[in-house]
């Protein structure tokens, strides 16, 4: 049975199963307990989570599974290694992926070699859930989409859920996989809500999912770019262009197959990406697309990414930051004006 | 500091203070076995040789079974060697082979064998705080008995991870020994000039854990120390750091002219300070091993190192097809 519930919910749900189905998940990370059960604390409820999306689990199974860590990103990341190298199933909370240079040795060197660097013999079945986005005037310093960055590392695999229903099936699959997954979910769209199945259902790592279906023009998105490729769609249509909106679901990695088909179909393509415009995930899909499509191709391929500046803080600054239909459509523009003579 | 003249109420049983002597041995001959065959352009790679600590990977680990988990080092052999790992693997990861315990994809840096409970030598100063940290967790929610030994250098302990490892291990009680083995240079760099504090053991009083600094070239002692903080942990009364200070033979690497250490530093290098030494002198005195046994197993662990010389040698390089795999699980 499906029922309207938010991407927050969803988020919660999934982790209340999956300790449900599974023992050996943990759950780590910086008041994700929130004070909850301590002694001497007699409220029933605290935070959850910074942003509370943990909350209710330590009611449930207690503060031996749902660890409260001291603020020590370095050390409970690199304590999630560890512990999922010894046989556990950790999801570590980092609440702000901004936050990932205290620790990212624990992921660069450590958990993602480590399976390789010890001849197959280690598994590292982690999850690393932490938050990405701009939009709440939070400034620079937790604001930043570093998924792409985390997507370089051999040996990591990262997902970043667009609504309800792919953060619950995504979590659940990432959960499961005996791989380190960055599990990276945009805190502007915590609130959104959608359709979500009450039961167990996974959605698969590695694969796109095509939103809409169209034929004149593929737009790639990230995450809540999802929506910007869609309003991008709607205003299209009105003009008789027909867009296929693909939701990329995963950045590392990344579903070939499926974007490949689509620019063989329609002959351009766009990459909405909210990262820094270098070195980032629509950078690796323009590289691979130019190389593997480049006769299907009507046009260049169009990135539209933040630009190269940090996340400033000002609401008009950060307005600005983040990619909107207004740039995508004057990018699509370019891409099209034949096609718009036509029809 | 703590030596073996205030524990001789101690016992090592003969089984033990065998298999001691016999890893120790194994340790010196393994490494000296490095120096020759680096300096003949026969190994790759940076190699960083523990001989001359073999008390500490040896004193320790005699209280550990596979059960329990060690983070090593960029020193890494003597550790792995202590704690059981297959010797004829060990050198033939050393060597990039095929029949390396990683498949040759680890090398000296990163020897591991987690079946062991040997995770890992580490390429990264500071690395194995958190990892260990981790084991403990795992180790308290299963409720197993096991314990987490992190052996550290004394330059890791400038690192932010000590802290944060140690505070995480004492606030959560977890069953965590923290080994530094000081053997007082952090690469080039002499550990009077890069600490602010005396002694690495004194440490230990910011996180409300005991900190004990022990004689690290005395098995005796080190064996003592650990065995009482093992104890400790499995009995659920949380981690302890142990300063074992000792001495580097050779360079940071092999190579390494060691033009930072002085020349009384380098004259300090006495063979009655010398770990093996030591505990044969004491092993006689004590009537705990015949001179017939020792030398015995001095023979065995000669022929045992030759014999892992030859199996990596034999052993093929790594098949270009095993590039790529291992980088995810299935």
């Amino acid at each position: 049975m499906t029922r309207k519930i938010t991407m927050m919910q969803a988020i919660n749900e999934a982790m209340q199963i999956a300790m449900e189905n599974d023992d050996k998940v943990i759950l780590m990370g910086e008041d994700i307990a929130g004070g909850a059960k301590v002694d001497g604390f007699d409220q029933e409820d605290a935070w959850g989570g910074v942003f509370g999306v943990t909350k209710g689990l330590v009611q449930q199974f207690g503060r031996e599974r749902v660890i409260d860590t001291p603020i020590s990103e370095n050390g409970y990341i690199g304590a999630a290694v560890g512990a999922a190298a010894t046989g556990l199933r950790p999801v570590a909370e980092l609440m702000f992926n901004d936050f990932i240079g205290f620790c990212l040795d624990m992921i660069l060197c450590q958990g993602s070699k480590m399976r390789y660097m010890f001849g197959g013999k280690a598994q590292i079945p982690l999850t690393i859930r932490t938050t990405h986005g701009a939009g709440a005037s939070a400034a620079a310093q937790h604001s930043q989409s570093l998924y792409g960055m985390f997507g370089a590392i051999p040996g990591v695999k990262v997902v970043v859920p667009s609504n309800p229903y792919t953060a619950k099936g995504l979590l659940l699959s990432a959960i499961e996989d005996n791989n380190l997954v960055i599990y990276s979910e945009d805190k502007t769209l915590y609130g959104i809500k959608g359709e979500v199945p009450e039961e167990y259902y996974k959605v698969e790592i590695g694969k796109a999912h095509i939103e809409r279906v169209g034929s004149d023009l593929t737009i790639v998105t990230i995450g809540k770019m999802l929506y910007v490729g869609l309003e991008v769609a709607d205003k299209l249509a009105e003009e008789g262009i027909e867009v296929e909106v693909i939701d990329l679901l995963t950045v590392a990695p990344w579903d070939q197959e499926t974007v490949l088909e689509s620019v063989k179909k329609t002959g351009r393509l766009i990459v909405i990406d909210e990262a820094n415009p270098h070195n980032n995930t629509a950078t690796d899909i323009a590289s691979v697309i130019g190389d593997r499509a480049f006769d299907y191709l009507d046009g260049p391929i169009k990135t539209v990414c933040a630009p190269n500046c940090p996340v400033p803080f000002a609401t008009n600054l950060e307005e600005l930051y983040i990619p909107n239909a207004e740039k995508v459509l004057k990018v699509a523009d370019e891409l099209i004006f034949d096609l718009k003579k036509v029809k | 500091m703590t030596t073996n003249k205030a524990l001789q109420e101690v016992q090592l049983t003969e089984e033990k203070a065998l298999w001691v002597y016999e890893t120790m041995h194994n340790i010196r001959n393994f490494e000296n076995t490095l120096h020759k065959h680096f300096s003949a352009g026969l190994i790759p790679g940076f190699v960083h040789l523990y001989a001359g600590e073999e008390a500490i990977a040896t004193g320790v680990c005699a209280n550990l079974t596979d059960a329990d988990y060690i983070t090593s080092t960029h020193r890494g052999h003597g550790h792995c060697i202590a704690k059981g790992c297959d010797i004829n693997g060990m050198m033939a990861e050393i060597y990039g082979r095929e029949d390396g315990l990683c498949k040759g994809k680890g090398g000296s840096m990163h020897i591991a064998d987690v079946d062991k409970g040997m995770l890992g030598a580490n390429g990264i100063v500071g690395g194995g705080f958190p990892i260990a940290v981790g084991a403990g967790i795992t180790s308290k929610y299963l409720n197993n008995q096991s314990v987490a030994v992190c052996f550290f250098g004394d330059g890791a302990s400038n690192e932010g991870t000590f802290h944060e490892g140690i505070n995480m291990a004492a606030s959560m009680k977890l069953p965590v020994i923290f080994v530094c083995e000081n053997n007082g240079f952090a690469e080039a760099t002499p550990i009077r000039y890069s600490s602010a504090s005396k002694t690495i053991a004194d440490r230990a009083k910011a996180y409300d854990i005991p900190g004990i600094r022990v004689d690290g070239n005395d098995l005796v002692a080190v064996y003592t120390v650990a065995k009482e903080a093992i104890d400790r942990a499995r009995a659920g009364e949380g981690p302890t750091l142990i300063e074992c200070v000792t001495y580097r033979n050779y360079g940071h690497f092999e190579g390494d002219e060691q033009k930072y250490k002085t020349n009384k530093e380098k004259k300090l290098h006495p063979v009655d300070k010398d770990p093996i030494n030591l505990f044969k002198e004491y092993a006689i005195e004590n009537n705990l091993l015949t001179k017939k046994q020792l030398t015995s197993i001095e023979k065995k662990s000669v022929k045992a190192i030759e014999e892992a010389v030859k199996f990596a040698q034999n052993s093929p390089i790594p098949k270009s097809e095993s590039l790529l795999t291992d980088v995810f699980a299935d």
